[in-house]
């Protein structure tokens, strides 16, 4: 079909919306992986100017949906134009939250720099490494308009959810292990819980992809594998 | 042509999704005029091809599509208004309680009662207001003159009109601004007490305010009437219609609830409409 719309501006404010959002996302990618070479590497530097960042992140996505809000007014888009905007409003307000939460673990990895060392970090290091994989492939799927792109990032998570599960044990275990380790082993526990949340809005960023370039939900039940709201911690002798 | 055989998958996947939109709120109603394999010709000109398509009971379905795609052509085989002209003829199946409308057999005059139209620019006879609205049901029924003038209050007040016109009823119907005699003319139209009502454009000539009037009109008519609306106006399709049908050069591209087909059209040609791409 032809791409083109006989109103050329509205080209041009669709391409724009598409530019805004890869943009924020592109921003976001950064801050997932700047506040885990922080936290890995016990930068602390690196880990301040990720919080000092999200600023720009909540700019951009309040921009992102004034611009919605306009071209929903103005142009009152149907069919795969009204999908890609309402996406759009959806995407920037998961990539703001993924912002929050990079910040977040980039606050908790100035803290952890400050107190010894848990072990080792390769867990972590891995799962932020899933996550911002799937993130770029869901940014890529939304340039590219590419649902099955998108789809395959929506059932990738759970590889995300083991690792979860396999920090959460380790850190009850450093926790009874030690009680001097519990400050260190909760900031570490959230961190990971933030990692694994950014997973789970990557999902629901490739979900809106998905219904934005076909025009169909996918399934409810995806793949998901983070079992730690059922674990139980049995102390010594119990 | 390839287009026809998309068109049958377009209209297959349309059904389909039928199905799936009965668990939700927008379920279609089984159909008060069922058309099937309509083809239609001016002369040699054929203007409708294939067309199957169900217009549900006491719902609204909106007709879109380019011009001379055959969308008015359509509303003029359901009252066979084309029946006027020598050289136009229709083929096929238009089912309306047992009966082909399209047959030659068909009682015109008791037809048109049974499915009014209301055209685009509004068509009050230079008469009274009260004439106008009691002269076709007088073609039909014989009334008593208290029963008349109850008549006419109800068709003036289901037309959202009679707190406007009741105090001037014999006052030239030329008095009325634009958006009121189209109000006039739906409730002449429903005077008659049809079971179907086609509407051709009956807003493209109205400001903004005297549509939302006629809209809201169509909204509260369709509890009791079966309608059919063409319109240009695509908003105005989203806003009224419960089924959307997408014409296109004489065939049937796509039919689907309006929200289906407003969101995520099936066929692409449907759209390259809608969303203002087309070549």
């Amino acid at each position: 079909m032809p791409t083109e719309h006989i109103v050329r501006s509205y080209d041009e404010d669709l391409r724009k919306l598409r530019d805004m959002i890869a943009r924020m996302g592109g921003l976001v990618e950064r801050q997932v992986s700047d506040s885990t070479r922080a936290l890995v590497r016990r930068d602390s530097d690196l880990a301040g100017e990720v919080v000092q960042r999200d600023v720009q992140i909540d700019q951009l996505e309040r921009e992102i949906e004034a611009f919605c809000v306009r071209l929903l007014a103005l142009r009152q888009p149907m069919a795969v134009d009204l999908r890609l905007i309402i996406a759009g409003m959806k995407v920037s307000n998961d990539l703001e939250r993924i912002g929050d939460y990079a910040a977040n673990a980039a606050k908790r990895s100035i803290v952890l720099a400050s107190l010894p060392g848990l072990g080792s970090m390769n867990g972590f290091e891995r799962m932020a490494h899933l996550v911002q994989e799937n993130l770029k492939a869901a940014m890529d799927a939304l340039v590219q308009g590419d649902a099955e792109a998108a789809e395959r990032v929506w059932a990738a998570d759970e590889p995300v959810d083991e690792i979860y599960n396999g920090i959460f044990r380790e850190m009850l275990t450093h926790m009874m292990e030690d009680p001097r380790n519990i400050t260190a082993a909760t900031h570490l526990l959230f961190i990971a819980k933030n990692l694994e949340r950014i997973g789970d809005h990557t999902t629901n960023i490739a979900e809106r992809i998905h219904f934005a370039v076909r025009g169909e939900t996918l399934p409810e039940d995806r793949p998901k594998g983070d079992t730690s709201a059922f674990a139980v911690v049995r102390g010594p002798g119990e | 042509m390839s287009l026809s055989t998309e068109t049958q998958n377009a209209t297959g996947a349309a059904k389909s999704f039928g199905g799936m939109q009965a668990r939700s709120d927008a379920a279609l109603n089984s159909a008060r005029i069922a058309i099937s394999n309509l083809d239609f010709f001016y002369g040699d000109n054929r203007a409708l091809k294939g067309i199957n398509l169900d217009l549900p009971d006491r719902q609204v379905s909106g007709v879109i599509g380019p011009s001379g795609c055959g969308k008015s052509t359509l509303l003029r085989v359901l009252n066979r208004m084309y029946s006027l002209y020598p050289g136009q003829r229709a083929t096929g199946e238009v089912m309306m309680d047992g009966e082909n409308i399209i047959a030659d057999s068909m009682d015109l005059n008791a037809l048109r009662a049974r499915i009014g139209m209301v055209f685009q620019k509004p068509t009050p006879f230079p008469m009274t207001i009260y004439e106008n609205i009691a002269f076709g049901i007088r073609l039909h029924e014989k009334l008593s003159k208290s029963e008349m003038g109850e008549r006419i209050e109800w068709a003036l007040t289901r037309a959202a009109i009679w707190d406007e016109v009741k105090d001037r009823l014999d006052r030239s119907a030329l008095s009325l601004s634009g958006g009121q005699q189209q109000r006039l003319c739906i409730a002449r139209t429903i005077a008659v007490r049809p079971e179907v009502i086609l509407f051709d454009e009956p807003t493209s000539a109205l400001d903004p305010i005297s549509t939302l009037k006629i809209e809201e009109l169509i909204d509260e008519l369709k509890r009791d009437f079966t309608i059919a609306i063409v319109t240009h106006n695509m908003q105005q399709a989203a806003r009224c219609a419960d089924q959307v049908a997408f014409f296109y050069l004489g065939e049937l591209i796509e039919v689907a609830p309006a929200a289906q087909l407003f969101t995520a059209p099936k066929h692409p040609k449907t759209q390259e409409y809608i969303t203002g791409r087309f070549g």
